[in-house]
């Protein structure tokens, strides 16, 4: 296949659509809470991006597999149980490979089941379209969710502790923006990303 | 006594779940449009938090430990939280009209409402006994209904003036105004600790 007509193909407008237009962060605002939460150090918004991406693409193949089977009035609860194995099974491995980044998290990476980037995905894309597609969906907005994050932990990591990935970087005489780490900061932060990729990526605004 | 009121007054002010945990965002950025529709969220939140909780612990300390099969936490939790939404459901469809109109489309929300499960698993991580849980549930779920209507309160008034940048409108305005409240909020740290 060449390359002009790849631009046209819809695993590409899929990957374009998670990646850029529709990115679960600043577009549609979801899975907010743990973004908001996790992105205080790089390390710990690259552990979260890793896992939830992990999450996305698996329960999106697992719910892509199952579509035809799964009764309608019952599919949420199918699909958090499906989600819920997932998270189990990266939580296990973040302890025992990484038990600081771990302890960091606490109880956000259980929270990765109540992410509702998973759960819309599963809804809006996952039921509807065959394997393949899934897994590139759920690829994108993986990544999406993830480098979003790891641009504002940059961010707050450096303002808050003078450190990026626990590399001393600030100059000296450097005072920590304490609030940065916390919830205020992450507020702010995330207001002002929303703004800037908002415009860059010509996203209508919500309705009020 | 004396430690469940403490409990409880620090999960609304010190501890807000919305605004120190940053739990429970995604309705929290959705619905704070008005007064009315935050209300609602609100009165659904308290109910199913209070009561999910008080049900999770003895589901957790007298079934799944004795069972040793604490690895099956998660999926228990959210089981029993979407049976009692879909329970709550029922109940209010047959036997309370009145409030099926107000709160029916915000229950289903709150299955995937990310604060029900965050309650249980703090009740659990904390290793509350069941009093300071049934206070910690209800108090984190008023918490979090003061912040949203704090929040929806002020979108309310600003959306009169009206005079912000494009892009800024709906989610990024709404995390200032959270931000700037949740700042605030920080001159309650240190007056009552969990």
């Amino acid at each position: 296949m060449n390359l002009k007509k790849l631009k046209y193909t819809k695993g590409f407008r899929t990957m374009v659509n998670g990646f850029w237009k529709d990115n679960p962060v600043f577009s549609m605002v979801l899975g907010i809470c743990s973004s908001l939460a996790v992105s205080n150090k790089v390390e710990n918004a690259l552990a979260m991006g890793a896992g939830v991406t992990f999450v996305l693409i698996f329960s999106g193949i697992f719910i892509s597999f199952l579509r035809s089977v799964i009764p309608n009035r019952v599919r949420i609860i199918v699909y958090m149980i499906v989600i819920a194995v997932f998270v189990i099974i990266v939580e296990d491995v973040l302890e025992a490979q990484f038990p600081k980044i771990a302890e960091a998290l606490g109880p956000y990476v259980a929270l990765i089941i109540t992410n509702c980037i998973i759960m819309g995905r599963a809804e809006a894309f996952a039921v509807k379209n065959n394997i393949l597609h899934t897994v590139i969906d759920g690829f994108a907005c993986g990544l999406g969710y993830s480098y979003s994050l790891i641009i504002i932990a940059c961010v707050r990591e450096v303002l808050a502790f003078g450190t990026l990935l626990n590399i001393h970087v600030a100059p000296p005489g450097w005072h920590n923006w304490v609030v940065m780490a916390m919830a205020p900061g992450a507020f702010f932060l995330f207001s002002v990303y929303i703004w800037i990729t908002r415009t860059l990526a010509k996203v209508e605004s919500d309705k009020e | 006594m004396n430690k469940l009121i403490i409990i409880f007054l620090a999960s609304i002010f010190t501890n807000n779940i919305a605004l120190t945990y940053l739990l429970g965002m995604c309705p929290f950025i959705s619905l704070s449009r008005n007064l009315k529709t935050s209300l609602g969220m609100g009165i659904s939140v308290i109910v199913v938090v209070t009561l999910t909780a008080i049900i999770n612990w003895p589901v957790y300390y007298f079934v799944l430990i004795p069972l040793h099969s604490t690895i099956l936490t998660y999926i228990v939790f959210i089981i029993v939280i979407a049976g009692t939404v879909q329970l709550l459901e029922m109940i209010i469809e047959k036997f309370f009209p009145v409030l099926q109109a107000v709160l029916g489309i915000f229950l289903p929300l709150i299955t995937v409402n990310c604060i029900v499960l965050a309650v249980s698993l703090f009740v659990i991580l904390r290793n509350y006994s069941f009093l300071e849980t049934v206070f910690f549930s209800f108090g984190s779920a008023v918490g979090w209904v003061v912040a949203i209507t704090v929040v929806a309160a002020i979108k309310e008034k600003l959306a009169l003036t009206g005079d912000i940048p494009k892009k800024m409108k709906g989610a990024g305005i709404t995390m200032v105004i959270a931000g700037i409240i949740s700042l605030s909020f920080l001159g309650f740290v240190g007056m009552l600790a969990v």
